[in-house]
């Protein structure tokens, strides 16, 4: 593992048992992060993202019924500490989280300032005074007026409890934030302010994120490094220049053909039927179903094949990339 | 930009009676202290003028607590108009009752933003899309199971037998929200109001149901109110579009002109903060406006904008409220800075 790298994942196993059968929600995840770079986990809804936020930082609900793989944050290897290990040591220490719809995440009794800086008093030992001062400074940095400190969160907008929510994840400084859709559920305006805000921490204080989302054109505000999750496996690693540029996975593609553009003559496409049951997903490639450049092949399970340097998980792969990508841009022009 | 007919669709329309014409309407509703006594009103749509023909598509964008989905309720007459008028067909509708008022919504469908919330979760597809036809007085149960037959079939959820008894937890998003543009569409209404209908479904599908709207929208010359907070599905909908801050219709042109001529400096800021994905938006700040939409009981006096605005001026924006000017043929605008003869958004 080289020096400046943040967080490592390796084969990361989360299933969930159901009435219906094993839900296959996170398999054979690997991903690695490097130090104040942000990566994003991009996909649609059900293919797993926000489970894998969760088995990152052991939120799980009960009905978990495999969890393994290895998770090194730091040099330390988190999927070998007891719970109550991992809670001293690493949740808000090393890693804290923004929750989806973060706005109703807060709790609705206690005031603005004091939630955001219990944290601090947990984690940091501070005492009330102090861990308020800290408070008001992370206020300072999200963008909230001070005077927000003794206010309920039904008092404020969704743009602004969404800020507290950060401001939450902020105070105990920790070098990973995991975001799951910090702006789905806001205003274009709020969305762009809420994006600046969380650029200007990283440029700052040198944190990391993983921002995970269904949101490309979003997502591309934030992006060092996209991973794209279809079906609960990683599909596609790339940074963000090229990801942007021409994406390698034929659903990246497609999900990037699927977005509606400002400017420009062309017609966004979309993709044909849905993702597969993770109940049950199929034992070839996971997306053969909704592909065009389907072939004999993608009845197997593809392996992670690495193209210039990025893992991509399918068959075109395999042989002369080159050959294939313009075979693959030439048909997706076509159709 | 080329100088088409729909640059002014007005203008074709001159002689023809508009589907939809809203006159000086004001939603207000009435904040009360204790259940009785008033304190003041929440301004929701404040003096709001157009005509909407048949078979054209307005798009109404604005960000949540601006007003459009006040706008779009009262159209539904599911608010009623505090001042001022709608007429549809000519016909004044502000007070319809009884029949009437049934007459009225079974012209106008309505899908809503949500489709899982917008469908009965106990009802199969059959019964969702039966429901509205046996309400309006279709008896023949055959003309009815015919006509459910087509509305789905023209909604693409086919077979049809696949899903006539399925609940609505058992289809996807996508699927969801056909079921409810079908039920919207089995009385052959002649407007229909769109709330958001693609906010809450995933990127890949969104495009699909834009589409079958806009297939929709050709086939039965519908007219279409599209409302929304995304301007990049717009232009795949719409030939006009009105943009509205805090209450007010602040902007008002064909779509292509708005796009590449932006005038209000919200517009503008919409505009800037739609993201399109490309790598190069992680290494700069966007640039944006500060703060949020005001309060709709004490709005700002003047431009509505004018506290988050940069081109604010002292004395005249806080003070007078902007009418319409209309520097570009076509394309009307509320703001100062049109006031003396400017054609196009001021560069910084």
């Amino acid at each position: 593992m080289n020096d400046n790298t943040l967080l490592k994942i390796e084969d990361l196993v989360l299933y969930f048992k159901t009435s219906m059968g094993n839900v296959q929600a996170v398999d054979h995840v690997n991903l690695e992060l490097h130090k104040n770079r942000a990566v994003v986990i991009l996909g649609e809804s059900g293919c797993g993202k926000s489970s894998m936020a969760k088995a990152i930082l052991r939120l799980l609900p009960r009905n978990v019924s495999q969890y393994h793989g290895r998770v090194i944050i730091d040099d330390l290897d988190v999927m070998s500490l007891s719970d109550e290990e991992f809670r001293q040591q690493v949740r808000w220490v090393k890693m804290s989280m923004v929750p989806q719809a973060a706005m109703n995440a807060l709790n609705p009794v206690l005031r603005a300032g004091d939630q955001v800086a219990e944290p601090a008093m947990i984690h940091l030992g501070k005492d009330k005074e102090e861990a308020l001062q800290l408070a008001r400074e992370m206020f300072q940095r999200v963008g909230v007026p001070e005077d927000f400190l003794t206010r309920y969160p039904f008092e404020l907008s969704g743009g602004m409890r969404q800020r507290v929510a950060i401001a939450m994840a902020l105070i105990t400084n920790p070098q990973l934030i995991v975001l799951d859709e910090p702006t789905s559920a806001l205003d274009l305006l709020t969305q762009a302010n809420i994006m600046n805000v969380l650029k200007k921490i990283k440029w700052e204080t040198g944190t990391s994120y993983i921002l995970i989302t269904h949101d490309i054109a979003t997502s591309s505000e934030l992006a060092d490094e996209v991973a794209v999750m279809y079906a609960g496996q990683i599909v596609e690693v790339n940074d963000a220049e090229s990801f942007f540029a021409e994406p390698l996975h034929p659903y990246s593609r497609r999900l990037m053909a699927s977005v509606p553009r400002l400017y420009g003559d062309e017609e966004p496409d979309f993709i044909p039927g849905r993702p597969p049951s993770l109940l049950n997903p199929p034992t070839g490639c996971r997306f053969a179903d909704r592909c065009k450049l389907r072939f004999d092949k993608c009845d197997q399970e593809p392996p992670t094949f690495i193209v210039d340097g990025h893992p991509v998980k399918c068959w075109l792969y395999e042989k002369d990339h080159e050959a294939v990508i313009s075979a693959a841009t030439a048909s997706g022009d076509a159709s | 930009m080329s100088t088409d007919v729909q640059m002014s669709p007005t203008a074709t329309h001159a002689d023809e009676t508009p589907l939809i014409e809203v006159k000086d309407l004001h939603v207000w509703f009435e904040l009360k202290k204790w259940g009785f006594s008033h304190v003041g009103w929440v301004r929701a749509v404040d003096n709001v003028n157009f005509k909407l023909h048949h078979g054209e598509a307005i798009a109404i964008v604005g960000e949540s607590g601006c007003g459009k989905s006040s706008l779009m309720k009262t159209l539904l007459l599911l608010n009623r108009p505090h001042k001022g008028k709608v007429f549809f067909e000519g016909k004044d509708i502000s007070d319809l009752k009884g029949k009437e008022l049934k007459w009225y919504r079974s012209q106008v469908g309505y899908v809503q933003q949500d489709p899982y919330g917008a469908l009965p979760p106990f009802m199969p597809v059959h019964r969702i899309l039966n429901e509205p036809l046996v309400i309006n007085g279709v008896k023949n149960k055959k003309e009815r199971e015919e006509r459910i037959r087509q509305a789905m079939e023209e909604v693409a959820l086919t077979p049809v037998e696949d899903f006539l008894n399925k609940y609505p937890h058992m289809l996807s998003g996508g699927q969801q929200q056909r079921v409810v543009i079908a039920r919207a569409m089995i009385l052959e209404p002649k407007l229909l109001v769109a709330d958001e209908p693609v906010s809450m479904l995933d990127a890949s599908v969104r495009v699909e149901i834009l589409r079958l709207m806009r297939k929709l929208q050709e086939q039965h010359n519908l007219s279409v109110m599209y409302i929304t907070h995304d301007l990049s599905t717009v232009r795949f909908f719409s030939e006009r579009i009105f943009v509205m801050y805090a209450g007010k219709l602040v902007e008002q042109t064909h779509i292509e002109e708005l796009l590449n001529n932006p005038l209000h400096p919200y517009t503008k800021a919409l505009l800037t903060g739609t993201s399109v994905p490309d790598a190069a938006n992680a290494k700069h700040l966007k640039h944006v406006p500060p703060g949020e939409p005001p309060s709709l009981v004490n709005p700002p006096a003047g431009c509505r904008f004018h506290p988050r605005c940069e081109h604010f001026i002292e004395g005249k924006c806080n003070v007078d409220e902007p009418p319409h000017f209309e520097p570009v043929p076509g394309h009307i605008v509320n703001c100062w800075l049109y006031e003396a003869g400017r054609t196009s958004y001021p560069e910084t």
